[in-house]
């Protein structure tokens, strides 16, 4: 599977990210390097073979339902690159 | 006491030192607050000193030590990898993205050293979000390697490997998701371990890719590496994926005796694409645990050779959905004047992660997307497991795997820059012991050239104990862990 210009563009907006058109040649032709790499995967067969997602296939921890210790919201919150009140300021999304 | 004495001294060696009063916790700081002062601006190995607070945090150690309490590392100056958050200390991950983010908790790792009672100097230089082989990708410039200034001291712990194999701390902390805890420490000459998977908690490490990733202790000696992963080990409930399993003293450990320990050497770790001055070296290390009483057995790990393809599907899938998260609204970059939201989104990212980053998103948000989800990710995961099996009887006739940390020696910067895969490559021997969730350390082997080569030392799962006894046994028997890199008069 090669891939084009047109769908590197179309990825780059899935993951929400700009190419400039200048660069979309370039950036086309490293991406097709890696997934020349990784096409290497349908050469090896895999049927039947659970897939592993943990290397020590362990399961999800669960813990009683009950409040641990509140977060610092006011410490947390001073990251944010634009606040007010306690609300993170966006761009104006309704009209 | 020499400077040398105390800038390349072991925990121990300096532990004796503070406990007779020959010199204090505030003294030491001071010598290695100088030596970052001096070496750093021809190394770039420190992005944030933290003077202050290091004197500070020294001064309360030596008043536990006054008391007869704290233990070896209390006192003890430490830098950490930028990728630990640090409570009100900014923390960046190499990145433009994070170039201002002051972290309003510790991690766990950062918290439980700092318990120890070791001292922070400040935060160490990598490759951006620990995407990289090289150094050669942080946004806060590349770091040189000590040994040769005109070469890359390996990635992501960069920065971390060359602060250490310089003198500028005793111990640092290095995180591991392909390998970079390990190239990096080859590179640069020291030991360095990634523990298994879960060995060390996850929380508040700046996620990379969350089924891989984890930290380890990067150190002069196997010994330094055991005090210090004893001090970062254990359950947290605040990572579900940390292991509810008992941690050993893991320097008490260190018998020496390596007689009748069973060593594998994968036929496919010492084919063609390894450097042949390499192999010499490793094969003299090798030969070495074998004169102490080791067996060495030839094995195969018949997979190996997609280790690479299986990573570089499921390290950028992994991360393609971290790094979902920096949006320009919550934390991090922001671009200037968006148009609306979109724009935002768009233009914050773009402009705040770099090349090797957003190729890495790209990959893996084309893997797990509609249409290529089984071909890719599914696929990935299920070569995972053939992979991980390989290693697992492996294990059922060995105890402990060992081959190259890395393919060869320090490169110079830009050498491997243009081609993606060809970076890549730098990990090939690293890569399946994270995809196994297995420990595996380097530690020196002597030069080539006058740079290090590394031997990679891989246990059995939550067996760091057996790989770190021979790797001490090796430094008992030689002194490659105790070349140093010369400083150049020149740097200062």
């Amino acid at each position: 599977m090669s891939i084009s210009q047109d769908d590197v563009e179309k990825v780059a907006l899935l993951a929400r990210l700009s190419i400039a058109p200048s660069d979309l040649p370039e950036v086309t032709e490293r991406f097709g390097r890696v997934l020349q790499l990784v096409n290497e995967l349908n050469t090896i067969d895999t049927e039947g073979v659970a897939p592993m997602s943990n290397p020590h296939d362990m399961v999800q921890r669960l813990r009683p339902d009950v409040v641990t210790g509140a977060s610092d919201r006011e410490a947390l919150m001073a990251s944010a690159p634009a606040q007010d009140r306690g609300y993170f300021l966006v761009p104006k999304v309704i009209d | 006491m020499t400077d040398s004495a105390v800038l390349h001294g072991s925990v121990s060696e300096l532990h004796e030192m503070l406990t007779q009063g020959q010199i204090s916790s505030e003294e030491l700081t001071r010598a290695f607050l100088e030596r970052i002062d001096q070496l750093n601006g021809k190394l770039n190995a420190v992005v944030t000193v933290c003077a202050e607070q290091a004197l500070n945090d020294a001064r309360r150690a030596d008043e536990r030590l006054s008391r007869g309490e704290g233990n070896v590392l209390t006192g003890i100056p430490l830098l950490h990898k930028d990728i630990f958050c640090t409570q009100g200390i900014r923390t960046t991950c190499g990145s433009r993205m994070l170039e201002e983010f002051i972290p309003a908790y510790d991690a766990t790792v950062v918290a439980k050293l700092k318990d120890a009672g070791v001292v922070m100097l400040g935060k160490c230089n990598m490759d951006e979000f620990a995407m990289g082989s090289s150094n050669e990708t942080s946004f806060f410039g590349t770091v040189k390697n000590p040994w040769d200034t005109q070469c890359v001291p390996g990635g992501s712990s960069g920065g971390s490997a060359a602060a250490l194999a310089a003198g500028m701390a005793t111990l640092v902390t290095g995180t591991d998701t392909g390998g970079s805890i390990r190239q990096p420490a080859s590179l640069c000459g020291i030991t360095g371990l990634k523990p298994t998977y879960g060995r060390v908690s996850r929380l508040g490490i700046i996620a990379f890719a969350s089924s891989l990733d984890q930290a380890g202790p990067m150190a002069r000696s196997a010994a330094d590496c055991a005090h210090m992963l004893t001090a970062m080990s254990g359950l947290d409930v605040g990572d579900s994926t940390s292991a509810d399993l008992a941690v050993p003293d893991f320097f008490s450990e260190l018998s020496g005796n390596v007689a009748g320990l069973r060593i594998g050497m994968p036929r496919e770790y010492f084919n063609d694409d390894l450097d042949p001055a390499v192999r010499t070296r490793v094969m003299s290390a090798l030969s070495e645990l074998e004169k102490a009483g080791a067996q060495l057995i030839d094995i195969d790990l018949p997979h190996s050779h997609y280790a690479i393809a299986t990573y570089y599907v499921l390290a950028p899938a992994e991360a393609s959905a971290n790094l979902a998260r920096y949006d320009g609204v919550r934390f991090g970059y922001r671009c200037a004047n968006p148009a609306d939201l979109e724009d935002l989104y768009l233009r914050s990212r773009s402009e705040g992660f770099g090349e090797e980053v957003q190729r890495r998103i790209l990959v893996g948000t084309y893997a797990l997307s509609a249409g290529f989800y089984d071909a890719y990710f599914n696929k990935a995961q299920q070569v995972r497991r053939v992979i991980s099996d390989d290693f697992r009887k492996a294990f059922q006739s060995v105890d402990v795997i060992a081959g190259p940390s890395a393919p060869g020696v320090a490169f110079p910067f830009g050498a491997k820059q243009q081609d993606p895969v060809a970076m890549y490559m730098e990990d090939i021997y690293t890569l399946a012991v994270n995809l196994a969730g297995l420990p595996g350390l380097s530690t020196p082997a002597g030069l080539v050239n006058g740079m290090p080569v590394g031997l990679q030392l891989i246990g059995k799962p939550f067996d760091e104990s057996t790989i770190l006894n021979a790797a001490h046994r090796l430094q008992l028997d030689t002194d490659w862990h105790l070349a140093r890199p010369a400083i150049e008069e020149s740097w200062t």
